[in-house]
């Protein structure tokens, strides 16, 4: 994005000569500035894992949560502009309802997620509105379908994924998925990896203090949404602290 | 329109089907058994007590792999099964998957619920799925749903409750469910006025696309 | 009117019939089609239990022979259903809806029984202001503050918070047994308020002609809930021997 301005950014419903939409390209911008979010996709299920930045000591905890619960079965995880992301969380509720209501069963995610897909996509088309400055990343676990996941960015793109990761840090967090053997993995190894991670690729020095949000959906929670136990939540967040040492211990040696 | 006893004097001089409502005067039935569903039913249509069609076709088509039996207003039902029909074509398309049976009861009642106070319409709805194999459901009336491994429906089915609930059982093979139900189409038609030609059967096991169909005449009844 | 032939009406509705079809008289209500009996439910010292059966009646005939009523809304909270078996399942996935919206809050608040008892009276009374009333009793049964919670609420929203409650026919042979139960002893244990559920599941069984002899018990505690059923009732016949004739 080496030209800012000349005149084809301040609208989404223009394009700029070279075939480009500046505003959806902002929209993404303000997602990479947002904490790290990433989401792990095993053989029988799905975990989250959301550096959740706390930019003040005098904030309560646990306020301004990223991970969303859409239905019994979906968990999303967001990054980006909160505010966009909860009304986007509504959307997929409401959707999520409607079609509980009209077929007598659970959506599927797959179908789920081309209905909030077409909805960001929407909002890149008009001058009278601004593009959706969050990506979210949807999960679920199926006994008849196994584990699904999906991302969708603020273009209204989405894509399927195995792991996954958005916000500040997603290319360090990508490096880290990409050593998993994900396919073989089970969500109780998964939820580790995914806290060990965003340990690892928090900055320090930009940003201070971060809550570790954690949730899951998988065969263990027979198909179910829900944020991870306190008992592994404390243990994961200690296993990720000690790993941590380990490998800065490891620099030292070299 | 007329008052009741006027009805009534209508029907007995033999002129009833002169204002009376096209309807399925009807035996339904749907079984599941080992592989997948078998679906049954007569072949008459009523006006009052004129037979307006002796070889009406009550088993219809909804999905490739699922089927309704509809009893109660022709008319009713023949709207509803389309509009149901529809709904899971659209589906089909946008899911990439062939709709669940779950869902198309779920239609089914869903229209019958909210429409209950206009509708006269009680389905059968049976099929076969990837997820739960052959499944019946019954919507009756008043617009609730139920799965049942056996459901019956229409006039003539309070002369066979007895005889389905002792002969029925679960996972029969095919021949001996086709003949079960049969058997009880049968003898519905033989005390209820309203239910009367031949027997005709479906068979939904998810294998084709085409449902295998068979007839039995009144005179092969007494060798089931 | 013969096109009644063709399905089995539960009812006769001939009366009916005759005054909106020869008046311009608009049929604004329905009548419940596939219907079920009583629910019971009893507070004891650290819990509440409920029961019903498990028949979906078509008018007299017994026409749905394993039709569950009892479901759990949240970890304390349980529901018992009697009434119109369509509009149950209406108010059933309404309830349901209502639940993921709260799971979906996750604020670790649930939703107390009491609540979900006067939102149910919202909805009652609504649908009887439009002259279009759901057709069931419900029972709320729960957990409140640590507390056993028992509550009702009528087809027209009327709200009922009591120790023993019983919906239909169970109001009028279940509730003097209960009351008489209660009076000898007035703070039950589990144990008893389950013997006196099952012995007013028993009578309701001779003396209702709509009940069944396969009833669910719930039971919810501090400790969690207990679904037990199937439960076969063993009807006693015995004195049939001592009656001949019928002088």
């Amino acid at each position: 994005m080496s030209s800012i301005g000349t005149g084809y950014d301040l609208s989404a419903s223009q394009f700029s000569p070279d075939g480009r939409v500046f505003q959806v390209e902002y929209a993404q911008k303000a997602v990479e500035n947002s904490g790290t979010a990433v989401a792990l996709r095993g053989k029988d299920g799905v975990v989250f894992a959301v550096e959740k930045l706390v930019t003040s000591k005098l904030y309560e905890p646990g306020t301004n949560k990223r991970i969303f619960t859409i239905d019994k079965h979906v968990g999303m995880a967001v990054a980006g502009l909160i505010a966009d992301a909860r009304q986007l969380a509504e959307t997929a509720r409401s959707e999520a309802a409607t079609y509980r209501s009209q077929y007598g069963n659970q959506i599927p995610l797959k179908y789920l997620n081309d209905r909030v897909s077409m909805y960001i996509h929407a909002y890149t088309l008009y001058s009278a509105v601004r593009p959706f400055g969050s990506s979210l990343i949807l999960g679920t676990y199926d006994k008849n379908d196994g584990s699904e996941m999906y991302m969708i960015d603020p273009s209204g793109i989405s894509y399927g994924y195995f792991g996954c990761a958005i916000g500040k840090a997603k290319q360090a967090a990508k490096t880290e998925i990409e050593k998993l053997k994900l396919a073989d993995m089970t969500c109780s190894e998964l939820i580790k990896e995914a806290a060990r991670i965003i340990y690892l690729v928090h900055d320090e020095l930009k940003d201070k203090y971060f809550e570790l949000e954690l949730s899951w959906v998988g065969k263990h929670t027979n198909g179910i949404h829900e944020k991870v136990p306190p008992h592994v939540q404390e243990e994961v967040e200690k296993s990720a602290k000690a790993a941590l040492e380990e490998e800065s211990d490891s620099d030292e040696d070299i | 329109m007329a008052s009741n006893s006027f009805a009534n004097i209508m029907e007995l001089s033999g002129t009833d089907w002169l204002n009376a409502e096209l309807s399925t005067g009807t035996t339904i039935m749907a079984a599941e058994y080992d592989g997948g569903v078998v679906i049954g039913s007569d072949s008459r249509t009523t006006t009052g007590a004129y037979i307006a069609n002796r070889v009406t076709d009550k088993l219809t088509r909804v999905t490739d792999y699922i089927y309704c039996c509809r009893s109660g207003s022709a008319a009713d039902t023949q709207a509803i099964t389309d509009i149901v029909s529809y709904h899971l074509d659209f589906q089909k398309v946008e899911m990439n998957e062939e709709p669940l049976v779950e869902t198309a009861a779920k239609i089914f009642q869903e229209l019958i619920y909210n429409y209950r106070s206009s509708f006269t319409a009680s389905i059968i709805v049976a099929g076969w799925d990837r997820r739960k194999g052959g499944q019946v459901y019954c919507v009756p009336l008043g617009g609730m749903c139920v799965r049942e491994k056996v459901s019956i429906g229409g006039s003539g089915s309070s002369y066979i409750f007895g005889f389905v609930d002792s002969n029925y059982e679960e996972n029969m093979d095919k021949e001996k469910c086709i003949k079960f139900v049969a058997k009880a189409i049968s003898l519905a038609i033989d005390r209820d006025g309203s239910s009367g030609g031949v027997v005709r059967i479906g068979v939904i096991d998810g294998k084709s696309t085409q449902i295998e169909r068979r007839i039995i005449q009144e005179e092969q009844f007494k060798l089931l | 009117m013969n096109f009644y032939n063709s399905v089995n009406f539960p009812i006769n509705f001939n009366n009916h019939q005759d005054i909106s079809e020869s008046s311009d008289i608009i049929k604004h209500f329905h009548t419940p089609i596939t219907t079920a009996t009583s629910v019971l439910g009893i507070a004891f010292n650290n819990g509440v239990i409920i029961s019903a059966d498990i028949l979906g009646s078509y008018g007299s005939l017994a026409r749905f022979k394993n039709f569950s009523r009892i479901l759990q809304a949240n970890k304390n909270t349980l529901l018992g259903v009697g009434g119109d078996i369509a509009d149950f399942q209406y108010l059933k996935e309404l309830i349901q809806g209502k639940m993921i919206g709260e799971e979906c809050l996750e604020d670790d608040i649930p939703l107390k029984p009491a609540s979900l008892l006067c939102w149910l009276t919202r909805v009652m009374y609504n649908r009887r202001s439009k002259i279009d009333p759901l057709w069931n009793n419900i029972l709320v049964a729960g957990i409140q503050d640590g507390k056993p919670y028992l509550g009702f609420i009528d087809k027209l929203g009327t709200a009922v918070e009591d120790k023993l409650i019983a919906t239909g026919y169970g109001a009028y042979i279940a509730i003097p047994l209960l009351r008489d139960a209660l009076e000898k002893k007035p703070d039950l244990n589990k144990q008893e308020a389950e013997e006196l559920m099952k012995k007013c599941m028993e009578i309701l069984y001779y003396r209702d002609a709509r009940s069944f002899n396969k009833y669910e018990l719930a039971i919810l505690t501090t400790e969690g809930t207990e679904f037990k059923g199937p439960i076969e009732i063993k009807a006693n016949w015995s004195i049939s021997n001592d009656v001949c004739g019928y002088e």
